[in-house]
């Protein structure tokens, strides 16, 4: 887990002052920058409200970017289309409604690559060894599932495409401290190989523990850059973004 | 090392300091002490028990997702229900408040027995829940999401309802109730904003603090924290206290041990739709069966 202390070598994805926000004339994120290098893993923590979750959207091209620019490897890519950007290399996981709940595991997986079907079964591997769980349940609804596994479902789907960069919407929400765990230690393989990743979380310390650099957003704007090791030692960022209650 | 803006900074700050000055509820320690003379164990009776499961049995497919013998919930006490994912949590709370049928089993609410009841019957006895995925209505305002679950309002009959002198003082006290609960819940601000706009944060403050417009004896929260800003944690888990301490019943959900450890009066484990173990928090902790089923075996949070 090594954190340049400058700005990374190759910047895989970025977003620079970027304002964006649902209805005319609200902006929710209101001038945010964040940059993902070349295999880095990301974190965005943040109050509710901050506007985290609509800068991963705004991204993904879900909501309007009003002002700013989004890159990925140096190309524009502001407000294209969510079928472009997949095809292009970069995965969204939703924090809800993140499944088709009346298919199986298995193809809801192979609605992840309808763009290339041909890696079917490499792909499938790929995915069920990050997942073993899915696996088990490949037959299975994925609307039986617990909400914890419909989150593996969606990020395999995800993975599916073998995205160069992977924009992850709270992917703990929902699970058993267990589940959290190993979902961030999954987050952790996943980018270790080779997929850089920006990962929206609320599980703000145990996100910055994972991540070489994380940003936190209040209001719509950054408030604090750094790497995750820094922020956590910061008593300023654990009083006013962490809380105390897990410290004892 | 972090860089920060200092302005943005500062607001928080300022917002901190005011979230300090609300007063946290009274400390009643009455429920635990009770609940310290009961022994630990599945299926335990309890002194003064507000809501009772028998046999309740619900499955899908081939798969049973609840499959309790018999528990019992404790009058004035914070209940926690904790269990991996897939343990049936969730399906457990949706037997309890109507959303969904058993296939067996009895329950009772305070001693009336509610098989049968729909949702809203259910609610006007004073059981309502919150959900882990929000419901709120997002085109209709805070405000109004709020007063929507005002109970008992005149102006819901057609003839009341044109007579609006008979019904402005229950209106502006329903109001009134909206606000203060949505200033506790910080959602003051937004009050006239479309549910549709807050985050999703904000929208599960909203969904608990609209269970509550309803005045309810015993809330059933699923997840009231997650996806909660932790420095919120704080002042919401006083709430939740405070509803105890008010004599509220709190049935919750929670996957935060931590949450759990610091409000919780009595922790019930399910796993695979069983009832585990339970127990006070700190000896349910150290139950191995608990710790193998559903903390895992390193806690990352010690590791460096």
């Amino acid at each position: 887990m090594t954190a340049p202390d400058d700005e990374p070598a190759e910047v895989a994805l970025s977003a620079a002052d970027v304002v964006a926000g649902y209805l005319p004339g609200v902006d929710i994120v209101n001038g945010c920058s964040v940059e993902v290098g070349v295999g880095e893993l990301v974190g965005i923590i943040g109050p509710n409200g901050a506007g985290k979750s609509t800068l991963v959207k705004a991204i993904f091209g879900l909501v309007p970017v009003r002002r700013g620019r989004v890159e990925l490897r140096g190309r524009d890519i502001t407000n294209q289309a969510a079928d472009q950007l997949v095809a292009a290399g970069v995965g969204y996981v939703p924090q809800n409604n993140n499944v088709f709940p009346s298919l199986t595991v298995a193809e809801n997986l192979e609605m992840g690559l309808y763009l290339r079907t041909r890696a079917l079964a490499e792909r499938t591997a790929f995915v069920g060894e990050l997942f073993p769980v899915l696996g088990a349940r490949r037959t299975q609804r994925a609307g039986s599932l617990s909400g914890g596994e419909r989150q593996m479902v969606a990020m395999g789907r995800a993975l599916m495409m073998d995205p160069t960069v992977l924009l992850l919407d709270e992917p703990s929400a929902g699970l058993s401290p267990r589940f959290q765990s190993e979902v961030f230690s999954r987050v952790r393989s996943v980018n270790d190989a080779g997929v850089s990743i920006l990962m929206v979380e609320q599980n703000a310390r145990r996100c910055l523990q994972v991540c070489d650099r994380a940003y936190v957003l209040d209001q719509g704007r950054n408030a604090y850059t750094g790497p995750g090791r820094s922020l956590l030692d910061d008593p300023k960022v654990v009083e006013l973004y962490l809380g105390t209650l897990a410290q004892a | 090392m972090a860089d920060a803006d200092a302005d943005l900074v500062a607001e928080r700050a300022a917002l901190a300091e005011a979230e300090r000055t609300i007063a946290p509820g009274s400390a009643a320690r009455a429920a635990r002490d009770v609940l310290a003379e009961v022994e630990p164990e599945p299926g335990v009776a309890k002194p003064d028990p507000i809501l009772v499961v028998e046999g309740m049995r619900r499955s899908f497919g081939g798969l049973t997702a609840v499959d309790v013998d018999h528990l019992e919930v404790q009058r004035g006490a914070i209940t926690a229900l904790i269990g991996p994912n897939g343990a049936g949590k969730s399906t457990l709370f949706n037997l309890l408040t109507g959303f969904d049928r058993p296939d067996h089993g009895n329950w009772s609410f305070d001693g009336r027995p509610l098989v049968g009841l729909r949702t809203h019957q259910i609610a006007r006895l004073g059981l309502v829940r919150s959900f882990q995925l929000t419901k709120a209505l997002a085109r209709l305002t805070v405000l109004d999401n709020m007063k929507l679950a005002g109970q008992d309002q005149a102006g819901e009959r057609l003839l009341p309802a044109l007579a609006r002198p008979r019904w402005r003082a229950q209106e502006a006290a329903i109001e009134g109730r909206a606000d203060a609960l949505l200033e506790r819940f910080q959602l003051s601000a937004m009050r006239s904003q479309l549910a549709g706009t807050l985050s999703g944060g904000q929208r599960k403050l909203l969904d608990m603090a609209r269970a509550l417009m309803t005045e309810p004896r015993l809330v059933c929260l699923d997840e009231p924290m997650a996806g909660v800003n932790p420095a919120l944690t704080q002042s919401l888990l006083h709430h939740v206290t405070g509803l105890r301490d008010d004599g509220t019943t709190v049935l919750f959900v929670e996957h935060d041990i931590d949450v759990v450890m610091e409000i919780s009066d009595w922790v019930v484990v399910l796993g695979e739709g069983r009832v585990i173990a339970e127990g006070p928090p700190h000896t349910v902790a150290k139950d191995p069966q608990v710790i193998e089923a559903y903390l895992g075996v390193a806690d990352e949070e010690n590791v460096g």
